[in-house]
């Protein structure tokens, strides 16, 4: 990020949020959200609890269809299609499909490491065996764990570390090459040097994927993001790159919580 | 002053004392009552093991102990049991996983709130309900699909049986998929599965030691099962695999003999306690290997 | 306050043909190198699997009701006939028509009187011990193993037990309080489990404050435990009861006559004290016992009979079931500690 930063108007677009409001119930937890997001760049969504930082990451993949009562008005356009991925019409199936998502606790199936990654492959039904061992192998070899299970691949997933499953659940998570990878607080669990791994993967995965972060923890989203976004009970506050937003926010509010005088 | 209050602290220790040893002896009776189980059947089936050699109980395989040429071989009434059991299970397993998945991955929390207690309602009817309805609604109607069904068989008993134990395996698997944690289902829906994806690719294998739990469970209430055998598969020692058959299982033995009345003391009457010592030995194995499994489940989570 | 993100570039071109929603796309997803079209196809598949199992188990679900109410239906249809007010007023007879339950629900009656009187103080006792005073030893180890196990224990073993202890060990006989002391012992392990339960679900802070007053354990369960945890326990103890009054295996075994046509002696009497005991060494006959008795005839006049009293013995399980769950429901809704 040293380098001098490209105009933003030159940089492709992988998704934008227009208008975007999201209701549980009749509680509105999004507020009119207007946010691009760039491909092959590290957005992170920064905010004090209950700030709708989450809700909003949920929104992509069309996690909230799963509970009743929750209601989204607005759109959500992935590029380069341009379909609004909150539409009805829209399969949210297949949304998620193209849409990966890494949770805070690490989840793993109970289910052997191998089986754990080829699963999104075995939902799209790949069942050739030569196949998901050439995919289970890039996908955990892009999520730094190939040389740590390659020859236990057949083990019960609950048997790795923390950090270990939270990698097997990104490499689960880019086995099927998803368009976007959502990340909601993937280290909160964890402790500082898996942390500190994560985040290494998290820089170089960029490289592949479209990256949308949510954490609350500041640092981590000065370490690995592009750009940034401080949000606000429900509302977006502030977004632009992340060394502006972290040296010289444009928002007093956003200036006081980075510097920690609230939330 | 000083003294007084000793003194009334002292009183107050004994009273409690008191009260809390009650409580502890009403505590111990459950203990005393398993205590008297072991003893009347070991007791009872000491004396008749001293008539019968145990090896001619387990490999005889006829069943007469009223008759003058007695015979008892008791894997004649394993035989209706294991049956009756076996046929019941091939109901309650399969309507049990799918009620259970349904209610607990498909249905609406207000379809289960209403399905939960009906369930429970029908888990609490009378054994001897479910036996006139084998006997003389069910029976009826298989013998017009299987002709030369006899009136009395282990196959109508069975599947009334695993009627009975439907909402019981229902239950006890549910409530084990519903402790699987909702990250897990949502780690898969986010993977873009769908409903019956995840419930038998990630919930159901994440409670299988606690749905193992409820097979076994419910094996062992088919097992101890007794009136409906005693009303619809009819009375007959009879050594056979086949359910079309009538056989009498083991507790549908010591109902016939309770009914009729062996003089206290004879070997007839202590068949009955040694009947009930491998029943009670049979339904523990059962009992024990399903509360590790359910333990072990809870442990998981 | 909101600051709109700055401009953006502009969208893509219009004309541009979107994957999503349309069969055909191009190989913009990518998704594991397969065609977008095979995909859909794969999705609509998992989905169609997804109804069709969906209906199954709904159908699962129906059939398991659908056979209770044909059984409920059943026995009305059989029994209907008998279903007068004499049947409930006759004794057992050798003539179908005039035979009645009288004798049956009178002893039903009395039997569970014995049951509840023995099974809730010793359950509940035993339930208050176990979370409230019970040290973690193994003493206590080996009563709650024994409680889950003596829950398994089929309920004919229990019939074994107070054939070989209650009628010849201890000489009760083929009584009234035999019949009721093995039913209590049956049920005992589920009022237990409900008290616990009950008692379970007060929080700590409840406790700690009455402790804070000053007052000893026992104050703190008869003021605040007990009273807390009725609705809780009154649960258990009707699911308990509704359970023995159908049991007719230990009954059976314990060998309960089957044809009663006289009633016990009346617990009430003219004299001082008023009150007799001569009842529980009375022979009896209960309803279950009754219902197997002319079940197991040949003759289908009695089928009737049995039929009818069927009809009377699962209406009242399931009354007293359904107050169970009612009761529980209330308590639920209610009570938000």
């Amino acid at each position: 990020m040293a380098e001098p930063k490209p105009d933003l108007d030159t940089l492709p677009l992988k998704a934008q949020a227009s208008a975007l409001d999201f209701y549980y119930g009749d509680f509105q937890a999004l507020k009119k959200i207007d946010m691009p997001i760039y491909e092959k760049r590290v957005t992170a969504l920064i905010g004090p609890s209950g700030c709708g930082k989450s809700t909003f990451l949920r929104c992509f993949n069309r996690m909230h269809d799963l509970y009743p009562g929750n209601r989204y008005v607005g759109e959500i356009s992935l590029h380069p299609d341009n379909v609004n991925l909150l539409d009805k019409s829209v399969d949210p199936i297949e949304v998620r499909m193209r849409l990966s998502m890494v949770f805070q606790k690490p989840n793993p199936f109970p289910k052997t490491i191998f089986e754990n990654v080829a699963y999104g492959l075995r939902v799209r039904g790949v069942n050739r065996r030569a196949i998901l061992e050439e995919k289970v192998e890039e996908a955990l070899r892009a999520a730094a764990l190939w040389n740590e299970v390659k020859d236990r691949l057949q083990d019960m997933a609950f048997n790795l570390s923390g950090g270990q499953q939270q990698r097997l659940c990104i490499a689960r998570a880019l086995a099927t090459e998803p368009e976007i990878l959502l990340f909601d607080e993937p280290t909160s669990a964890l402790d500082p040097i898996a942390t500190a791994s994560i985040e290494e993967l998290i820089t170089e995965l960029k490289q592949r994927v479209t990256i949308l972060i949510v954490t609350h923890n500041m640092q981590q989203a000065a370490r690995v993001s592009d750009f940034t976004a401080y949000m606000y009970i429900g509302e977006l506050v502030e977004f632009g790159w992340t060394d502006d937003i972290f040296i010289k926010p444009k928002n007093p509010q956003t200036e006081a919580y980075i510097t920690g005088r609230f939330g | 002053m000083s003294a007084n209050r000793l003194s009334h602290r002292a009183s107050r220790h004994v009273k409690e004392r008191i009260i809390e040893s009650i409580l502890f002896l009403a505590a111990l009776v459950s203990v005393a009552t398993t205590l008297g189980i072991v003893y009347i059947l070991v007791k009872e089936s000491v004396v008749f093991f001293n008539q019968v050699p145990l090896w001619d109980f387990l490999t005889d395989t006829q069943w007469t102990p009223l008759f003058d040429d007695a015979h008892f071989g008791i894997i004649v009434l394993l035989s209706g049991t294991l049956v009756s059991s076996g046929v019941a299970l091939a109901v309650a397993i399969p309507l049990g996983t799918l009620i259970a998945i349904y209610l607990s991955e498909f249905a609406s929390a207000r379809a289960r709130e209403f399905a939960k207690p009906v369930l429970e309602l029908l888990s609490g009817v009378p054994t001897i309900i479910y036996g006139y309805f084998a006997l003389l609604f069910l029976t009826p109607l298989l013998q017009k699909l299987i002709p030369g069904l006899p009136g009395f068989n282990l196959l109508s008993a069975g599947i009334v049986m695993g009627i009975m134990i439907v909402p019981y395996v229902a239950s006890i698997s549910e409530d084990a998929m519903r402790a699987v944690p909702m990250s897990l289902r949502e780690g898969s829906y986010a993977m873009g599965a769908t409903r019956l994806q995840t419930a038998l690719k990630v919930v159901f294998p994440g409670a299988l030691s606690g749905i193992a739990a409820a097979y076994i469970l419910g094996i062992s209430r088919a097992v101890g099962e007794t009136m409906i055998l005693a009303v619809a598969a009819g009375m007959q020692p009879n050594l056979t695999w086949n359910p079309t058959e009538s056989a009498a299982t083991i507790t549908a033995f010591i109902v016939q003999v309770a009914l009729g009345d062996l003089p206290h003391g004879s070997v007839g009457y202590q068949t009955i306690f040694a009947a009930g010592l491998t029943l009670m030995l049979l339904t523990l194995v059962f009992n024990v290997l399903g509360h590790m499994m359910r333990r072990r489940f809870r442990e998981q989570y | 306050m909101k600051q709109s993100p700055r401009s953006l570039r502009s969208l893509p071109p219009r004309g541009h043909v979107s994957t999503f929603g349309r069969p055909g796309g191009t190989d913009m997803a990518r998704m594991a190198r397969k065609d977008i079209g095979e995909i859909r196809g794969i999705i609509a598949r998992a989905k169609r699997l997804d109804v069709i199992f969906g209906v199954a188990g709904l159908l699962a679900l129906g059939l398991g009701l659908l056979t209770f109410a044909t059984l409920f239906v059943d026995m009305a249809l059989d029994g209907y006939s008998r279903l007068t007010p004499d049947f409930f007023t006759e004794f057992p007879s050798r003539r179908a028509e005039r035979a009645g339950i009288l004798s049956a629900w009178v002893g039903t009656t009395l039997v569970m009187l014995v049951t509840a009187c023995v099974a809730v103080p010793l359950g509940v006792a035993a339930g208050i011990y176990l979370e409230e005073y019970a040290p973690r030893n193994w003493v206590t180890d080996i009563i709650e193993i024994n409680i889950a196990n003596l829950a398994g224990v089929p309920s004919i073993i229990y019939g074994l037990l107070a054939l070989g202890l209650f009628v010849y060990e201890f000489s009760l006989g083929q009584s009234i309080l035999t019949a009721g002391l093995t039913l209590a012992l049956l049920i005992l392990p589920v009022v237990i489990v409900a008290t616990r339960e009950a008692i379970r679900s007060i929080p700590s802070h409840i406790r700690e404050g009455a402790y804070a007053l000053g007052a000893t354990k026992w104050q703190v369960v008869q003021h605040h435990i007990l009273p807390y945890s009725m609705g809780g326990i009154m649960t258990g103890v009707i699911i308990g009861m509704a359970r023995a009054i159908g049991e007719t295996a230990p009954i059976i075994t314990i060998g309960a006559l089957t044809f009663i046509a006289f009633l016990p002696a009346s617990p009430v009497t003219g004299t001082f004290p008023f009150l007799s005991f001569e009842w529980l060494q009375s022979p009896f006959t209960v309803m279950p016992i009754q219902i197997f008795n002319w079940t197991s005839r040949p003759d289908p006049n009695f089928h009737a009979n049995a039929a009818a009293a069927g009809f009377v013995l699962v209406l009242m399980t399931l009354t007293m079931n359904g107050l169970a769950i009612w009761l529980r429901y209330r308590i639920r809704r209610n009570i938000k500690w």
